[in-house]
């Protein structure tokens, strides 16, 4: 074969990474920090300002947990689970009993000791959803593939029997899920109050978007996800089978629907069965708002959300029951597909 | 072994209510490059994606380097190396170029891991190719998107490469490197199928020709024979080459 055809020059880096700059969409990236500063002025009082968009950001980080599975899912398989919300009960019920079991660490005042505690409680809440989120995906989603009408119907009522055996395992009433004492309180910045915990919640959501920012971009696993969310059909035609991938992603997915679900019970400070169906409205508008299929548009989706949610709790507490509502509608109005559509859906 | 890489006998598809291909047979000589011709409707294209699994045959055999593939799923069908280009070009526009050529390289984890040498020479034929690498693919005109198609299915050698409409949209200079990749992938010993509308790209490609009307073939032979038939030409095609 002839390999000795002439190669062009390869542009030089810096101007191919001008370019790429270029190509960035840009506007969504502004929507939250133009949120944030918007509600300043409305707000008042710096102080309060910061500790509304600390509660905001942490809320977002959260929902952007238990959203991030849910849109890939969607996106590569076309699958409308309803169900996602019972993973996060599940993984909050886990670290009731994990967290229980560990009363040294938790009481302790040490941070560090605290998350001795809090990150095993995280690792069995992910892997118990995972597990069942596989078996999930094999008994109630895998038989209505392409069958959008039925996977709401079955989804949903595998959430109910979800929550019905937590009930069975972890009896139907409300269970404390105090936070560890380490992260109790606040921290005081001036006259703002900024609560432990939320620092500790942005952290981890920035944590985990950063590693799946990273295993979306840079592997080929990633790679393969990304190729699958615009086009099943061709990747299959590439020899790769999307099936098989999937369950990887529906069972990581619904692993970190009960990371969120850990995260989502110490935020609330308690837990109940059916807190899944209480958040999973907001889960659907999150991904709505960022497109289908995008992980980076549910983060974004997740932010504006929880900023919105904490803005609106402040000044006009009887709008903040609709304010989400009206957030996906403003943006839908602007982007009918989402801030992040993804191409050829 | 026998000298077809490829056979269909008496395959019919089905989509939906509609019954598309009425027993297609084609033999694809191993190492030639046959083109697939006929008008608008014809079934060429159902053809190919039935090869592919992507339509399931309801009738008939396919048979790949003498193994029955017509139950086997699509995923399972490219592993047996063979590349195919959808019409649509099946482009990931959200990706860049390297990642779309990255996929298709099977054995390779980035795109460091890709045959240098391959690359050189894919980026010498297509130009375009290696000019928007870290670009969006979805960015690109309809005719870069078609080099990147072709790009990318030839990105490791395969026996088979089955393309559906390769010189669509395509400007004459890029037509011409088009025909000069295939040209030098059969030289290389690769078998090609085309599906074509383009008469004179065929003509001076194609080794031999198959002609479909209405889901069916009604015309197998060399290229040379209806190259030469301008009679034949406009019975099987309404036109001459």
């Amino acid at each position: 074969m002839n390999y000795k055809q002439k190669v062009p020059p390869a542009p030089a880096q810096s101007a191919q990474a001008a370019m790429n700059l270029r190509e960035i969409d840009w506007p969504p990236l502004a929507l939250v920090p133009v949120l944030a500063l918007a509600a300043l002025p409305l707000v008042g009082s710096g102080s309060t300002w910061l500790t509304l968009t600390v509660a905001g950001l942490a809320m977002g980080m959260i929902v952007f947990i238990i959203a991030s599975g849910l849109t890939l899912v969607f996106g590569l398989m076309d699958v409308l689970n309803f169900g996602h919300g019972v993973f996060i009960a599940l993984g909050a019920f886990v670290a009731t009993s994990v967290l229980g079991a560990m009363g040294d660490y938790t009481q302790s005042a040490s941070l560090w000791r605290n998350l001795l505690a809090v990150l095993p409680a995280m690792a069995v809440a992910m892997l118990v959803a995972g597990a069942i989120g596989l078996a999930f995906e094999r008994f109630i989603v895998r038989p209505v593939y392409g069958q959008h009408l039925k996977q709401i119907l079955i989804t949903m009522g595998g959430m109910i029997i979800g929550e019905e055996l937590i009930k069975v395992v972890w009896g139907p009433q409300q269970i404390p899920l105090p936070l560890p004492a380490g992260m109790q309180g606040a921290w005081f910045i001036g006259d703002a109050a900024v609560e432990k915990y939320r620092v500790v919640a942005v952290l981890v959501g920035l944590a985990v978007f950063a590693l799946l920012a990273w295993t979306l971009s840079r592997t080929k696993v990633g790679l393969l996800i990304r190729a699958g969310v615009q086009d099943r059909e061709m990747v299959e035609s590439l020899g790769y089978r999307v099936r098989r991938l999937f369950v990887g992603v529906f069972a990581a997915g619904s692993a970190l629907a009960g990371l969120g679900g850990v995260m989502w019970g110490l935020y609330q400070q308690s837990v109940v069965p059916q807190m899944g169906a209480q958040v999973n409205v907001l889960i659907f508008i999150v991904i709505i708002i960022g497109g289908l299929g995008s992980t980076g548009g549910a983060l974004i989706g997740a932010l504006l959300v929880g900023l919105v949610a904490n803005y609106t709790g402040f000044l006009l507490p009887k709008a903040a029951l609709f304010s989400n509502i009206a957030l996906m509608v403003a943006v839908l109005l602007w982007r009918p597909q989402g801030v992040y559509p993804v191409t050829s859906r | 072994m026998s000298a077809h890489l490829l056979e269909l006998q008496g395959v019919h598809t089905h989509i939906g209510a509609y019954h598309i291909l009425h027993g297609v047979d084609l033999a694809v000589p191993r190492g030639q490059l046959t083109m697939l011709l006929g008008r608008n409707g014809a079934g060429k294209s159902t053809t190919l994606r039935t090869i592919m699994g992507l339509w399931r045959a309801s009738q008939g055999s396919i048979r790949f380097d003498g193994r029955d593939i017509a139950r086997l799923d699509t995923p399972r069908i490219a592993q047996l190396n063979i590349a195919y280009v959808p019409e649509a070009m099946g482009i990931f526009a959200d990706l860049t170029v390297k990642e779309n050529l990255l996929l298709a390289a099977r054995g390779a984890r980035s795109a460091a891991q890709m045959d240098a040498a391959r690359l050189e020479w894919i980026f010498g034929l297509f130009p375009a190719v290696e000019k928007f690498w870290n670009h969006p693919a979805g960015k690109l005109s309809g005719g870069q998107k078609q080099m990147v198609a072709v790009a990318r299915a030839i990105v490791e050698p395969r026996d088979l490469l089955i393309v559906d409409e390769p010189s669509k949209g395509l400007a004459p200079a890029i037509v011409h490197n088009m025909i000069e990749a295939f040209a030098q992938l059969k030289r290389s010993g690769t078998t090609i199928l085309l599906v074509e509308q383009n008469l004179r790209f065929a003509q001076r490609l194609g080794d031999t020709v198959a002609v479909m009307d209405d889901g069916r073939v009604v015309h197998a032979g060399p290229m040379q024979a209806l190259a030469e038939d301008a009679a034949l030409q406009r019975s099987l095609l309404g036109l001459s080459l």
